[in-house]
């Protein structure tokens, strides 16, 4: 187990104060903050190596090239790839799964075929699907929720059958904490011959992944969330299914042969990485990855799951308090609601106080509904949260309960 | 700094919200959502001889959003069409600074959310709404 005291020095935005106090970072299921490392790596690839990969034989070129591959190399490993290729550069997970919408479901789904996802999907793994079935003809399906925020196995297997082509589901939930037994959704998947994605945004950051062990055909994840800097993703692919895909975007790189009537397609990965990448952020999620490994994802994803479960039993505590999700077995996203404080209120009364939490519908408007709620407040821990924020969290909450409870009903 | 954003009008209005409530056959109903947040307003108004007769709201949402369309109800009670359209774009011009509170006005309690950029739709939300059902959605 690493020492949360001592790399939270790794991390310089966690030294800053926020309205006077020590920022408390609880924000992490939107964004992550970015290790020394990271920021460093950027700086340096634009000091000394910043060229366009893969269109230069000059020396600059190669290093670039080289240092971008080497990234590539780096999330293979961390997903358990086995094949590189696998691994295509994106803007995001929502890019990620739009590729997959576009290039494989605009050319495989079919008038009375059906993708079957989850009442919990984000808005990254529910619009492009709906875009993609208005386009085709083909129906979406939806596995419920249980009370506790768990999926519905049995319905799950009631639902999926012989018209599902694809199943699309987000590997741990940024609500409810959950993580969600994909492993048996892929089996259920592959039994009816459909393909199983899975949107890793929330799970790639915060527990060991192994896609092989996992069984998916494709799995998504953004490195923003995961200590990398912004505008880079990945989207991974079993490599015969990448294979068998027409292309996403079109442009420079991902081409073999250009004739002014027709073109044809470089192979994997450059098929899907059209136009000039984000280069210093796929370097930079490279040096994320370093430092995950490092700490070992398994000790992550301890640290995590302890604070997250301390959270739950301090929340509980408090009186009228809902809280959304499991008690156990959670990540370190805890969402809530007071009935005396709404969400934005808190959120802004915390503030005050130097705590960052996200307030809202956290991009699960269908979500919301099933809970019966139009907005929570979470916070969400990541590997450089300690129980002393929780505690800090808590004495917030308690002080803005009291700031609103100061003025007559 | 808490005190300026959170004035005691309007929690008087967020813990005491007035025309609260549907109003039967109304002339306007208009449903609105903040994407940025989920929360949500319906206003209701009936006219009569050109002139707001009623005025309430339903929905859910923060304490600004709350308290501020309870003060828009209570603001354009008895204002003809032309008075509640003048008054709608002279409060959204307050709230993007556009314009000044006038002094003395309970508007004026809102003014503190002009220092949190993520909370003016909060104020504006059900203002919004109401502008819609005016123009016909």
């Amino acid at each position: 187990m690493y020492d949360v005291k001592e790399i939270r020095d790794d991390f310089p935005i966690l030294s800053r104060e926020v309205n006077g106090k020590p920022l408390v970072y609880l924000d992490n299921a939107a964004t992550s903050q970015k290790p020394r490392r990271v920021l460093d790596k950027l700086a340096e690839y634009y000091e000394l190596h910043n060229a366009n990969p893969h269109r230069g034989v000059h020396r600059l070129a190669e290093e670039a090239t080289m240092m971008f591959e080497e990234s590539r190399e780096k999330v293979a490993g961390f997903i358990g790839a086995e094949d590189s290729r696998s691994v295509i550069f994106t803007r995001g997970t929502t890019e990620s799964i739009n590729l997959v919408a576009y290039a494989w479901g605009r050319r495989n789904l079919r008038e009375g075929d059906e993708v079957v996802l989850t009442e919990s999907e984000h808005h990254s793994n529910l619009v492009p699907w709906q875009l993609a079935a208005r386009d085709t003809g083909a129906k979406l399906r939806f596995i419920p929720i249980r009370d506790d925020g768990t999926l519905d196995m049995d319905e799950a297997e009631k639902l999926i059958g012989e018209n599902t082509k694809l199943v699309s589901c987000i590997h741990a939930s940024n609500v409810l904490g959950t993580v969600n037994p994909v492993e048996a959704l892929a089996e259920m998947a592959h039994a009816n011959d459909a393909l199983m994605m899975v949107d890793g945004a929330q799970s790639g950051p915060h527990l060991p992944v192994d896609v092989a062990s996992l069984g998916c055909d494709f799995f998504a994840a953004s490195g923003h969330k995961m200590l990398g800097p912004t505008g880079v993703g990945f989207l991974w692919g079993r490599p015969e299914v990448l294979d068998s895909m027409e292309p996403f975007l079109g442009g420079g790189e991902m081409i073999r042969e250009v004739h002014l009537d027709h073109s044809t397609w470089n192979d994997l990965p450059h098929k899907f990485e059209a136009g000039t990448m984000n280069v210093a952020q796929v370097v930079g999620l490279g040096a994320a990855v370093d430092y995950l490994n490092a700490l070992g994802m398994e000790n992550i994803r301890e640290h995590e799951k302890k604070l997250g479960e301390y959270a739950y039993r301090r929340l509980s505590d408090m009186e009228g308090i809902t809280i959304y999700g499991p008690s156990e077995d959670r990540t370190g996203v805890v969402s809530f609601a007071l009935p005396d404080v709404h969400p934005h209120d808190i959120s802004q009364l915390l503030d005050e106080e130097g705590v960052a939490i996200r307030s809202g519908h956290h991009c699960c408007q269908p979500l919301m509904r099933r809970l019966g709620v139009a907005a929570t407040a979470r916070a969400s821990f990541y590997l450089y949260n300690t129980e002393e924020e929780v505690d800090l969290l808590m004495d917030a909450i308690q002080k803005a309960r009291e700031f609103f409870g100061a003025f007559a009903s | 700094m808490m005190r300026e954003l959170y004035t005691q009008v309007i929690m008087d209005h967020y813990k005491k919200p007035r025309n609260h409530g549907e109003i039967e056959n109304p002339d306007i109903e208009e449903h609105l959502l903040n994407p940025l947040c989920g929360d949500e307003v319906t206003v209701y108004a009936k006219f009569e001889d050109d002139k707001v007769s009623e005025a309430s709201f339903t929905g859910r949402g923060c304490s600004i959003s709350q308290a501020s369309a309870s003060m828009m109800t209570e603001r354009l009670l008895g204002k003809s069409r032309r008075e509640v359209e003048a008054q709608i774009k002279s409060f959204k011009a307050m709230m993007t600074g556009d314009e000044e509170f006038p002094e003395e006005d309970e508007l004026a309690a809102l003014k503190g959310v002009i220092q949190y950029p993520s909370r003016i739709r909060c104020a504006t939300l059900s203002w919004d709404a109401f502008s819609r059902g005016l123009n016909g959605g």
